[in-house]
């Protein structure tokens, strides 16, 4: 299985917080903007790809125990968030590229959706 | 912002573990008059890969296999160590932090460290084998130490006498508490795990009770509360608010249902599933709702014997009574 730190320098993420979890194994990934589509669908261990960037991000990621969240499309991220991924240790990373190119490079990975 | 890095129990380890812990006390060592063929025996009998080199108890050298590799390369395996070993020798002290050995194997690339005491004596050896295998037994030690405090979390109830015994949780939820969303859900998470549920009931707890958690913060006009109960054979989660309330729940149960402003849907709710989780996740689910009123919603999912740290009731009575 491939780890989140391998997945930072493929896709070229900037890690906002939580540097020292990015050793966990990605159980697949999951990308939705609807909070409640990924409570019902993204496993434990799953990378979670949304461009929504409020700090419940950070509770639905804690309660699913989820490996880590990448936030896409540049979007600037609230100092509510950061505090919040940094209290629950979740790692928090962002690009600029959207939604759609960082599913297609996870997938190229061999990270595979929870379907 | 952001706080200082956490440090890693790893971390914590290599400072709190000191070397005379983790370090090798029975020593192998030659003397300087040791042939190179005897060294090539003492390293196979006891299975190492170098010794320190002593001489009348002094340390005065340290000599591997890469050094006995060398000399048999050369043909001058009946010189003695003497003529092959390293003379200078980097030691650690056995008071001294694993850090600092770590420090010296990283800067010096040797790959055993002789232990000296406070007067030069030697008094150990460590090699990085030493490190690792020390920090995964204190490791292990700490995961034990946590093993018997879940072990006391899910026992607490075991002396508490009772007909029947139940874990009353309470959680306010305000309205339009965003930042606070699922802070009830995780608070309820961690307190079953701790009492030994399993990850699979504690996640469908968590769900459901998120789902009703946001429902309160983001439908309600003055927010209301959440209760988790904790019973042997269940939990039972109520979320109860006072108003507006549901005007049509069957409709509302319909998946994808929402009448959340547009506000509310740019931060991803109101995507008209949360009901249809909380049926997903409950074993039993009774939503009731009065317009201007408020709404009650009782989710109950079942817990195999021995998720809730709590101790069934004897009788058959006691445990139809709810």
């Amino acid at each position: 299985m491939m780890k989140l730190r391998e997945v930072v320098a493929e896709l070229g993420l900037e890690v906002a917080v939580a540097a020292d979890a990015l050793d966990r194994e990605i159980s697949g990934g999951y990308a939705s903007d609807l909070l409640s589509c990924v409570m019902a669908r993204a496993r434990a261990g799953n990378v979670w790809v949304t461009l929504q960037s409020h700090p419940n991000i950070v509770a639905v990621a804690s309660l699913l125990n989820l490996s880590g969240i990448i936030v896409t499309e540049g979007v600037s991220l609230d100092p509510a968030t950061i505090e919040k991924a940094d209290e629950e240790n979740i790692p928090l990373l962002t690009t600029p590229l959207t939604t759609f190119t960082v599913v297609g490079k996870l997938a190229a990975l061999g990270i595979q959706g929870v379907d | 912002m952001v706080k200082p890095k956490e440090v890693t129990r790893v971390q914590e380890l290599v400072y709190e573990l000191k070397i005379g812990d983790v370090m090798t006390k029975r020593v192998v060592t030659v003397t300087p008059d040791t042939t190179m063929a005897e060294f090539k025996e003492v390293l196979r009998v006891n299975r190492i890969s170098g010794t320190p080199v002593v001489e009348e108890g002094r340390l005065v050298g340290i000599i591997s296999l890469e050094d006995l590799i060398k000399a048999l390369l050369a043909g001058h395996i009946e010189v003695p160590v003497r003529d092959r070993m390293s003379r200078e020798v980097f030691t650690v002290r056995a008071h001294e932090s694993v850090v600092e050995a770590v420090k010296v194997f990283s800067q010096k690339g040797v790959g055993r460290l002789p232990v000296v005491d406070e007067h030069g004596n030697l008094v150990g050896i460590i090699t990085q084998g030493d490190i690792t295998h020390g920090l995964l037994k204190a490791i292990e030690l700490d995961y034990h130490a946590e093993e018997i405090s879940r072990y006391r979390a899910s026992h607490i109830f075991e002396d508490i006498v009772s007909d029947r015994t139940s874990l009353l949780l309470r959680y306010k939820v305000s309205a339009r508490d965003f930042t606070r969303g699922g802070e009830a859900a995780s608070n309820i998470k961690r307190a079953l795990t701790r009492l030994g549920g399993n990850p699979q009931t504690v996640r469908r707890v968590a769900i459901a009770t998120y789902e009703a958690e946001m429902n309160i913060i983001i439908h309600t006009d003055h927010g209301g509360e959440i209760v988790a109960e904790i019973q042997p054979e269940q939990v039972r989660i109520l979320a109860v608010d006072h108003g507006p309330g549901i005007a049509d729940i069957e409709q509302a149960m319909q998946p994808g249902f929402s009448t959340a402003p547009e506000w509310i849907r740019e931060m991803g709710f109101g995507a008209g599933v949360g009901l249809n989780n909380i049926q997903k996740c409950a074993d039993e689910m009774h939503l009731e709702s009065t317009l201007g009123v408020g709404t009650r919603l009782q989710i109950v999912v079942y817990l195999q014997p021995g998720e809730s740290g709590l101790m069934e009731g004897d009788d058959e009575a006691s445990r139809s009574c709810c």
